[in-house]
């Protein structure tokens, strides 16, 4: 990959955090802390992908970099030609102009089109919004939308129910890429399809980026999907990042003994390997009374006495650019 | 092979549902056999009637359902004796010969777990009803064997979880209490329909784990229907591959995994992502979607999609070949192979 490499979207301490109130004047008891304390940066043409299990702040961590989700703290600074603005602190004017750039891609295509109006008012609106004021040049970019994803032009007059979910997935980025925006947010984009369609929508996805050079944040539960699609890829567990790396090396040698169990909880459809299974007991804890010190450490084989109480940071550990949260490298630094 | 050795013998299962006054035949021609203690996976994308077939044999079909079937016969095997059930005989879905089987015989594991339980009955009523119904223990008695089966399954606390509801539990130990359910009157049949899509890899990992030992220790004979070939890798016995509701390849996991013949079934295994592709390598895709089932065109349901389509692959209905002993595959690639009926 190059060296140089320039960094679209900065991350830094993104907190999200949801209140839990009580009451009649709605106390704030408690916090659902969903993302907590993240930080990383994506480069311009990269998948970066995200996995995690259900529940470990994923989604939400799209979602707040698009803005959908109000951050509690921390900064989203995006790369405007050179320069670095914050997200968060935008007003509504830049906000606007932001949604240009940065679109996203919902899980589920059944509910993401509005089913009483055709493909065509569906896919009008955004330019409309975004100051297409000529129809015929709206027409145009709808058309080459539509080439991209391989759906013949003259469906635009038909409704979403006269499509088969790969169709509708496929309309979906369709309409996400009307914009010509620079990052793609895809949430989930392939779970609610069949293996056959899936490998259909990944493959277009790809060819898609190369042609338009497009960032992908492709956020999914499926760490062979992620694999497939990522440059590299982050880990995430209880809404911390628990291991950021590349796509082969997170596969070929995992770190966190989270990705190590995840891996290998994942079934091969190969009869000849036999590999030795590393079944994690019990289950995520509740992201309301999240465990002290590293979050993972109640069901970790390989808990040390400082996991219970310290939380660990995240510290460079083999090839450049795989990081790891766990004391077992942390230890390890300091004595190297 | 005699009827010890087979639990479950499907001949010529049809299945159609009326809707909008037309009819549609869901599952056609379907013929599979279980083998006593071990596992068939069913595989197929979704709507190609895998869930129906199972279902129908069960008779869980709504009332616009028309079952038809040469034989389901069902073989129990009480004290080394064993007794015939002629399931395409019974009338009744619903009525006392039907319930009998249902439980101490053959049980049934739903996909999703949060809408397989009673929301408003406690976790422990739910599993002691069946044991309740069909050998007519106390309660108190009940709940000794719910606790004994619930420590089995691996429920942390069990006194205490018996007491809770459904939503006080996570996926997958709700999960857990339905496989509960299914085992409580100990039947020899088990049917999982998808019983782990809900779940996260890890859970997955968990229940997995819990079936496999379920057939192995104590010999139960399993049927998972499910859509991931790493699953059925790692499950099953023999495989039975279904497209558009036929079964197009039947086999042991080797034949189906190392010998793979039908190009469906190629196709799907090859579509899937695996950890540790190369860079670069692409996923090959299976071209159109599925067509739908109302509107069938004659000859093999797959030839739109094929790629080594024929001209005779659309002419007639397509019968199945023997290619080896117990593998069973549907397409005219083998048609010099002896046919089976």
């Amino acid at each position: 990959m190059n060296e140089k490499r320039e960094v679209i979207f900065k991350i830094e301490n993104l907190k999200t955090w949801f209140p839990i109130t009580k009451g009649a004047f709605k106390k704030v008891v408690g916090h659902v802390k969903a993302v907590d304390d993240v930080s990383l940066e994506v480069y311009r043409g990269e998948t970066l992908g995200i996995v995690g299990e259900s529940g470990c702040g994923k989604s939400t961590f799209g979602k707040t970099i698009m803005m959908l989700e109000k951050a509690t703290g921390g900064k989203v600074l995006f790369n405007y030609g050179g320069e670095f603005k914050d997200v968060t602190k935008f007003n509504k004017d830049e906000m606007f102009q932001f949604r240009r750039k940065v679109q996203m891609v919902f899980q589920d295509p059944y509910s993401a089109l509005n089913p009483q109006k055709k493909i065509y008012t569906s896919f009008e609106e955004p330019l409309k919004v975004h100051g297409v004021k000529n129809q015929a040049d709206r027409e145009a970019v709808m058309q080459k939308v539509l080439k991209m994803v391989n759906i013949q032009p003259d469906y635009l007059m038909r409704y979403p129910h006269e499509f088969s979910g790969g169709q509708r997935q496929r309309l979906c980025i369709a309409r996400a890429l009307e914009v010509m925006p620079e990052v793609l947010i895809c949430d989930e984009p392939v779970s609610a399809l069949d293996v056959s369609i899936q490998a259909q929508v990944l493959n277009l996805m790809k060819d898609i980026q190369k042609e338009m050079n497009l960032t992908y944040l492709f956020i999914a539960h499926d760490l062979s999907v992620v694999q497939y699609m990522s440059d590299r890829i982050v880990v995430m567990y209880l809404g911390k990042i628990v291991e950021i790396a590349d796509s082969r090396a997170l596969y070929d040698e995992p770190l966190h003994p989270y990705t190590k169990a995840l891996l290998s909880a994942i079934p091969v459809p190969d009869i000849h390997k036999t590999k030795k299974r590393q079944i994690l007991e019990g289950e995520v804890p509740s992201p309301i009374h999240k465990p002290s010190g590293c979050a993972f450490h109640n069901r970790c084989p390989n808990c040390m006495e400082i996991c219970k109480t310290v939380d660990p940071a995240m510290v460079h550990h083999g090839a450049e650019g795989h990081m790891v949260a766990c004391h077992l490298y942390t230890q390890n630094e300091k004595q190297g | 092979m005699d009827t010890k050795e087979i639990i479950l013998d499907v001949k010529n299962l049809n299945t159609t549902f009326v809707s909008d006054r037309k009819e549609v035949r869901i599952v056609k021609n379907v013929s599979f056999q279980v083998k006593r203690g071990t596992a068939l996976a069913v595989v197929g994308e979704s709507g190609c009637g895998k869930s129906v077939t199972m279902n129908s044999i069960m008779r869980f079909l709504g009332k616009n359902a028309k079952i038809e079937a040469d034989s389901i016969q069902y073989n129990a095997l009480r004290d080394g004796k064993v007794t015939e059930y002629h399931l395409e005989q019974i009338k009744n879905p619903n009525g006392p010969e039907m319930r009998a089987l249902r439980g101490p015989d053959m049980s049934m594991v739903f996909q999703d777990p949060m809408s397989s339980l009673n929301p408003v009955y406690k976790v422990g009523d739910q599993v002691a009803e069946g044991l309740i119904q069909h050998t007519g223990m106390k309660k108190k008695e009940a709940r000794e064997k719910v606790l004994e089966m619930f420590r089995k399954l691996g429920i942390p606390d069990p006194e205490e979880r018996i007491d809770c509801y459904p939503h006080q539990f996570s996926g997958g130990m709700k999960q857990r209490v339905v496989i509960a359910i299914a085992m409580i009157c100990n039947p020899e049949l088990i049917i999982c329909d998808e019983p782990t899509t809900a779940l996260d890899v890890t859970i997955q990992a968990q229940i997995m784990e819990l079936l496999k030992d379920l057939q192995v220790k104590e010999g139960k004979s399993i049927v998972l229907i499910t859509h991931n070939m790493g699953l059925v890798a790692e499950m099953a016995d023999e495989v039975c591959v279904m497209y558009m509701g036929r079964v197009v390849e039947f086999g042991s996991l080797e034949d189906v995994f190392d010998r793979t013949s039908h190009p469906y079934t190629k196709a799907l295994l090859r579509s899937v992502p695996v950890l540790g592709l190369a860079d670069g390598q692409k996923l090959e895709t299976i071209p159109g979607s599925t067509p739908n089932p109302a509107n069938l065109k004659p000859g093999c349901e797959f030839a739109d999609r094929c790629p080594e389509c024929t001209a005779a692959c659309r002419e007639k209905d397509i019968p199945t070949f023997e290619i080896s002993p117990g593998h069973r595959v549907r397409c005219l690639k083998y048609k010099n192979f002896p046919e089976v009926e």
